[in-house]
């Protein structure tokens, strides 16, 4: 395939809209090829968009579907042509899940949060999206195992567990949803901080995160930890977010990339001591990373209009629920996690929506560096993955920002400092926020770049990036994002003008870290121990089996792991 | 050879410690299992070749002259019930949502007759639930409400609930109160320290009282509700606020008694109130060992859980109108694939007059009265033994079902496959005729 003479934003490679044509053979990007001739001229052609965090996979998402029946019809779409039906718009059906990510140009998505007792589900899930890549956190921040291993400053043990837990779950990464917080919840309470000893465990939530940040560079893992705050969602939580990030500080990445990702940080810039003196720190936040550089982030942009709240922060989901009157479910895992689900609607009206909106833009705006920040809704938390279009256009456009703040709380402008902030993206930018970025954070080599050997995953829109003004024309810009010109999927046109053409079976990636065989030994003798006692099924029928990921891309780390080649 | 660790395919327990002893193919022993998962495995008479009925009778014939009928019937009928697949695993149910697509058909659970009440309930106030493990490891209170899991799921008790240790709970038994509720006493109710019987169809009236109880608000509950002394009421309210970690466990005796899902609506808002106080948890007491999974892989493919109806090309859903029992008591299905479950004994008698009345495809290992009334019979491998693949026990956790002998029957995703690909080329070569018979 050869797709003509489009307006290339590469930012990987350093290519900044240039006009030039690219190749794409056996799957992957090549220097020449023959066959299908796309033509691009001048549209504006990226790689294929990969969101680094969403939820999109497993119990979390079903209990958010089996609840939403008023959801499922939002979304309906009749089977036709190559699609089965789909449903949703907060919580889509798996097809839909997919359909709709390739309409709007993406082609990789991570699901953010898995247990490794339920990571089975997850990936019976995972099968059923058509079209994307993908693959899945494992969650580790409220584990018995893990928290005893902080306990014993076992850091050694750790890494063997995180490694084992990851081959279990068939999970690409650490992601840690305030650690501790979900083992006290098991009794109904919570942790208030960082230094705030977990009931029964006697570590902190400091002690959590760092060692497992420590234990991820012992294992190499291609990403780095991946963290939701404790506090999350609280009027003056800023300070928890400075304060762990200030205690990571010291940790030494084991590759070209991040310490520490911080998610949805939208939910953890918050000042006021309660909802009524509620407002913005976002610029604190931005100033800290755009002076440091041990940690990214993801935006976690929150849009007006229907959201589905789904996290591992199950104490965050009942006070969700005590907050709205709204449905609560709530699921505790034995032995690792806690977490919840209620439905959510954000108002315009409501000040307090209004600065968590504005909030999420501050974030990206003000921090300098794009390859710092991602853009995310933390979908379906913020807002569902398909309003991603009015994300980038509101980032795009100080107009559109202004005439969406006219509409909004006047008292807005005192709590927050988006209506000062001129800084409108670029393509370029945009293009390292949604594609090469989440690629590098994620350690993912072979996506969001255009280099040769990469994934053929293109993205093709019916706009001309050097003619459209996407200050003023934001309306346009916004149309072309919601259906991509082309999506190309590994070399297939999956997606042609919002059309599904074709639907063939992804790619999971999951990490197979090999630890030293004396602390696995050791390991198992707690594991035995566990499995014995507590668990409620056997070990040899907890980790997933192959049969559940049909087509694996296997990233191996750890030790004797090969030199590892570095993104670009 | 003995195959450890095999999970059993009895109930919603899906107990995972089974050891099973094969000889020559053939399960000689079951050990760990109760004696209803026990009997389960070891297996009975089968059906023995697909039949077709001719003249009134069943006749044997080839699998795929079973599976065109099967096709057959399904692209005839303008709105066929595909109903069952609580005893299958989630590969079958998969590939039956496929199959409810493309013949333009209503897919319905056996739960419609259980907990379908339940999951209208979680629709209208979510679930605030735990894994079973959760409950093993810290419950100290427990409350059985309408089920009866002595007789039920035998080894519930020991292995998840009122006998079990964790870590929290190390005297196991002895530190926890056990609290049964039902109409009358039961063999779960012998193992409680609390039993309270309340008049049948009260269930509705009794939870409010409770949850009166609960927000302190003591003051406005009457003397006796549901048959119960006011001061009973206040005592239960006292055990479960003193909880340190509760968990309610629910069966079809407040599913199926007057108020249904409002009763299980109101079950769920009880638990939430006790969150307020202490730590709660509530869950249903599923029957089939993988009624929970057609719930979820329909969820994940439709967007729905139960009764969903495939007609208009996109799933619809509203029970009371596209449940089975729905759909028949108005005659509005006129064919029925009927997989892994026995509605002929377990619908109302008038409902199964009604399906007598149309054409019927059954996959099933067994005979059943559904057979008596079945055209195709199709007998299928024993899934959870004879094949393997995915369940979800009670508690949504997902695991893998081992296959313990070699069968000579298909499976029933391969029995679903040869009724599809028959679909498809019936249509394919009645479109090709169709098109021929423009061009005269």
């Amino acid at each position: 395939m050869i797709i003509r003479g489009g307006i290339v934003y590469d930012p990987a490679n350093g290519i900044f809209g240039e006009e030039m044509d690219l190749c794409i053979d056996g799957g992957r990007i090549v220097e020449d090829a023959k066959g299908e001739v796309i033509d691009a001229r001048g549209l504006l052609v990226m790689p294929g968009g990969v969101d680094a965090h969403t939820h999109i996979a497993g119990k979390k998402m079903n209990t958010g579907r089996i609840m939403r029946p008023d959801d499922a019809r939002l979304g309906t779409e009749l089977r036709s042509g190559v699609c089965r039906p789909s449903t949703g718009y907060t919580v889509p059906n798996c097809y839909a899940i997919g359909y709709r990510y390739a309409r709007m140009g993406y082609t990789t998505a991570f699901e953010a949060a898995t247990p490794i007792i339920e990571a089975r589900h997850t990936h019976e899930e995972l099968e059923e999206i058509p079209i994307l890549d993908k693959g899945a956190l494992t969650l580790f921040g409220n584990n018995w195992e893990v928290m005893e291993c902080v306990h014993d400053k076992d850091i050694a043990k750790l890494a063997a567990y995180v490694a084992w837990g990851l081959r279990a779950a068939r999970g690409y990464g650490i992601k840690i949803v305030n650690p501790g917080g979900g083992e006290a919840w098991g009794f109904g309470s919570n942790v208030k901080g960082l230094y705030d000893p977990v009931p029964n465990f006697d570590v902190t939530p400091a002690e959590i995160i760092h060692a497992l940040a420590e234990a991820n560079e012992m294992l190499r893992l291609p990403h780095s930890i991946h963290l939701h705050f404790n506090n999350l969602g609280k009027p003056g939580n800023y300070t928890t977010a400075l304060e762990t990030l200030e205690a990571l500080e010291d940790i030494k990445p084991s590759r070209m990339r991040q310490a520490v990702h911080v998610t949805h940080m939208q939910f953890s810039a918050y000042g006021g001591t309660s909802w009524r003196d509620f407002e913005s720190k976002a610029s604190i936040i931005a100033d800290y990373l755009n002076k440091h550089n041990h940690a990214t982030m993801d935006m976690g942009q929150l849009l007006f209009g229907a959201a589905t709240t789904m996290t591992a922060d199950a104490p965050l989901e009942y006070g969700n629920a005590r907050l709205t009157h709204n449905k609560w479910s709530n699921h505790d895992i034995e032995l690792e996690e806690s977490s919840g689900v209620v439905p959510m609607v954000y108002s315009r009206k409501m000040l307090v929506n209004a600065v968590q909106w504005a909030i999420g833009l501050e974030l990206a705006l003000l921090t300098e560096d794009p390859w710092k920040v991602l853009m995310t809704t933390d979908s379906p938390n913020g807002s569902p993955f398909v309003n991603y279009p009015e994300v980038i256009t509101l980032l795009m456009s100080k107009p559109k920002r202004d005439s969406e703040m006219a509409t909004l709380h006047g008292e807005l402008s005192k709590r927050t400092s988006l209506g000062c902030i001129e800084r409108e993206l670029d393509w370029s930018e945009i293009a390292i926020m949604t594609r090469a970025a989440p690629a590098r954070i994620l350690g993912l080599e072979d996506k969001g770049h255009l280099g040769l050997g990469a994934d053929g995953d293109v993205s093709i829109y019916n706009l001309s990036p050097h003619e459209v003004d996407a200050s003023q024309e934001h309306a346009t810009v916004k149309k072309a994002l919601a259906a991509a010109k082309y999506t190309i999927k590994s070399g297939t046109v999956v997606c042609k003008d919002g059309k599904i053409l074709a639907t063939p079976r992804g790619k999971t990636y999951w990490v197979d870290a090999v630890a030293a065989q004396a602390d696995m030994d050791r390991l198992m003798v707690d594991l035995q121990d566990k499995f014995e006692r507590y668990y409620s099924v056997q070990m040899s029928n907890y980790a997933v089996q192959d049969v559940y990921v049909t087509n694996p891309r296997v990233v191996k780390a750890g030790l004797g792991a090969g030199p590892l080649k570095e993104a670009a | 050879m003995i195959v450890e660790d095999a999970i059993c395919s009895f109930c919603g327990c899906l107990c995972d410690d089974i050891n099973v002893e094969v000889e020559e193919n053939k399960v000689k022993r079951v050990r760990h299992a109760c004696r209803l998962g026990s009997s389960k495995i070891m297996g009975h008479e089968r059906i023995r070749r697909p039949m077709v009925r001719k003249d009134g009778e069943l006749k044997e014939v080839s699998y795929q002259q079973a599976y065109e009928q099967a096709a057959k019937i399904l692209l005839a009928a303008s709105k066929p019930l595909l109903y069952g697949w609580a005893s299958t695993v989630c590969e079958a149910q998969k590939k039956g949502i496929l199959l409810a697509e493309e013949v333009g058909g209503v897919l319905d659970s056996t739960a419609t007759v259980c907990h379908g009440p339940s999951v209208i309930g979680i629709e209208e106030k979510g679930l605030p639930g735990a894994t079973l493990g959760q409950v093993k490891n810290r419950a100290d209170t427990i409350v059985f409400w309408g089920c009866n899991p002595a007789e039920a799921h035998p080894r519930h008790s020991l292995r998840y609930s009122s006998n079990a240790c964790g870590r929290f709970t190390p005297e196991g038994r002895s530190a926890k109160k056990i609290i049964v509720v039902d109409v009358r006493e039961t063999r779960t109710s012998k193992n409680a320290d609390k039993l309270v019987i309340i008049q049948p169809g009260t269930d509705y009236e009794v939870i409010s009282a409770l949850r009166m109880l609960v927000a302190g608000k003591g003051d406005m509950v009457p003397e006796e509700v549901g048959g119960v002394a006011k001061s009973e009421l206040a005592s239960l309210s006292e055990m479960l606020l003193a909880a340190k970690f509760g968990a309610v466990f629910f069966g079809l005796g407040i599913t199926h008694s007057r108020g249904r899902y409002k009763n299980i609506d109101n079950a769920l808002s009880l638990v939430t109130d006790l969150n307020s106080h202490t730590k709660f948890v509530i869950m249903p007491m599923r029957g089939h060992y993988n009624v929970g999974g057609i719930g979820q892989a329909l969820a994940w493919s439709s967007g729905y859980p139960m009764s969903v109806d495939f007609t208009r090309q996109a799933p619809y859903f509203n029970p009371g109108e596209t449940a089975a029992c729905d759909l028949l008591a108005k005659a509005d299905t006129d064919a029925a694939l009927i997989i892994a479950a026995d509605p002929a004994s377990n619908f109302p008698r008038t409902i199964v007059e009604e399906l007598a009345k149309i054409p019927i495809i059954q996959i099933d290992p067994y005979e059943n009265p559904t057979t008596l009334l079945a055209d195709v019979v199709i007998p299928s491998a024993i899934a959870g033994v004879e094949a393997e693949g995915t369940a979800y026990r009670m508690d949504g956790l997902a695991l893998r079902m081992r296959k313990l002998v070699n069968s000579s029957y298909p499976s029933d995703e391969e029995i679903l496959d040869g009724i599809l690909e028959s679909v498809r080329s019936l249509r394919c070569s009645r479109s090709l005729q169709g098109g021929l018979k423009d061009d005269n």
